[in-house]
């Protein structure tokens, strides 16, 4: 069993508005590590019964640039979990 | 001249787009998102509403429907579409047009009578309108900031793409607060605020969004 993690997160250039509002409410939790920034993005775990094969993974990284992500505003990554 | 309305599941705005086909002197043909017959319709018009829950992202999963592979096609051959709100989102995921509608700058979804101005009237949907000229229809959303990269609004603005931009305060953070753009042809045309609420004094803020729909009415006589 495997699973193929995808992580989705908005390109740097887009503004993500939900990112600036925590980053705006870590101190007024009296958070002090102050980030510079936080950007907000999405998982998407993909459980598979076997080792994915290389054809496999082409096919979910396929997935992840068509689906899963919006390549005009988002980027991603994959990463696979034994 | 027949004019498809496409209902996705949770579309909302359908009936009014319907209405607004008929006080135009069109007549409103119903696409189902199940549908690839596009029952030879001489423009097709993408309501406004949370097509598919708007799961994932806005417009993501409706990009995939039957319909739209017969939408996409033939817009790109030149029928006239109109993507209204979510519509305009759905057009985006399809790449008939560029860039994203993203949340709003504020996070708030907004309710309300919007003024905007027609910076383009050459569309296939904007050409009963003048350059210039300044209407108010109404504005619903929680994602109708619109993003792209600087090269793609650099080409939107020096190819006269922009169709219509936001009057007073930018209400969602969209850049050069844009409200709506066309493709390169003038065909396919994408708008946040919602024209189809405003065609008759009666049930809207005013009758300035009935001539999105004469004008496509113009256009094709």
């Amino acid at each position: 069993m495997a699973k193929v993690i995808v992580d989705v997160v908005l390109k740097d250039e887009i503004l993500d508005s939900q990112g600036d509002a925590i980053s705006r409410a870590l101190p007024r939790m009296g958070f002090t590590f102050s980030p510079t920034s936080v950007r907000q993005g999405k998982s998407f775990i993909i459980t598979l019964d076997h080792e994915p094969s290389r054809d496999e993974l082409g096919e979910i990284e396929k997935a992840a640039a068509t689906l899963l992500s919006n390549p005009v505003i988002e980027s991603f990554s994959i990463r696979v979990e034994h | 001249m027949r004019v498809g309305v496409v209902t996705f599941p949770g579309t909302l705005d359908d009936h009014d787009a319907a209405r607004a086909v008929r006080f135009a002197g069109g007549e409103a043909i119903s696409l189902w998102h199940g549908d690839s017959d596009l029952q030879g319709v001489a423009g097709v018009i993408l309501p406004g509403g949370f097509s598919y829950g708007d799961y994932l992202r806005c417009g993501a999963i409706a990009r995939f429907s039957p319909i739209m592979s017969a939408i996409i096609p033939a817009a790109e051959n030149g029928l006239p579409v109109l993507g209204i709100c979510n519509g305009f989102q759905v057009l985006c995921e399809s790449h008939l047009l560029p860039g994203a509608l993203t949340r709003n700058s504020e996070l708030h979804f907004l309710c309300r009578d919007q003024e905007i101005e027609i910076v383009n009237n050459e569309s296939d949907w904007t050409s009963d309108f003048s350059n210039g000229q300044r209407i108010i229809i109404p504005l619903k959303n929680g994602e109708g900031s619109f993003q792209c990269d600087d090269r793609t609004l650099n080409e939107l603005e020096g190819n006269n793409r922009v169709i219509a931009r936001y009057v007073g305060i930018n209400p969602n953070g969209s850049r050069n607060s844009i409200a709506g753009i066309t493709n390169a042809r003038g065909n396919v045309v994408g708008v946040m605020p919602h024209p189809e609420h405003a065609i008759d004094s009666l049930t809207g803020p005013t009758a300035d969004g009935l001539a999105f729909f004469t004008s496509l009415m113009k256009t094709r006589v």
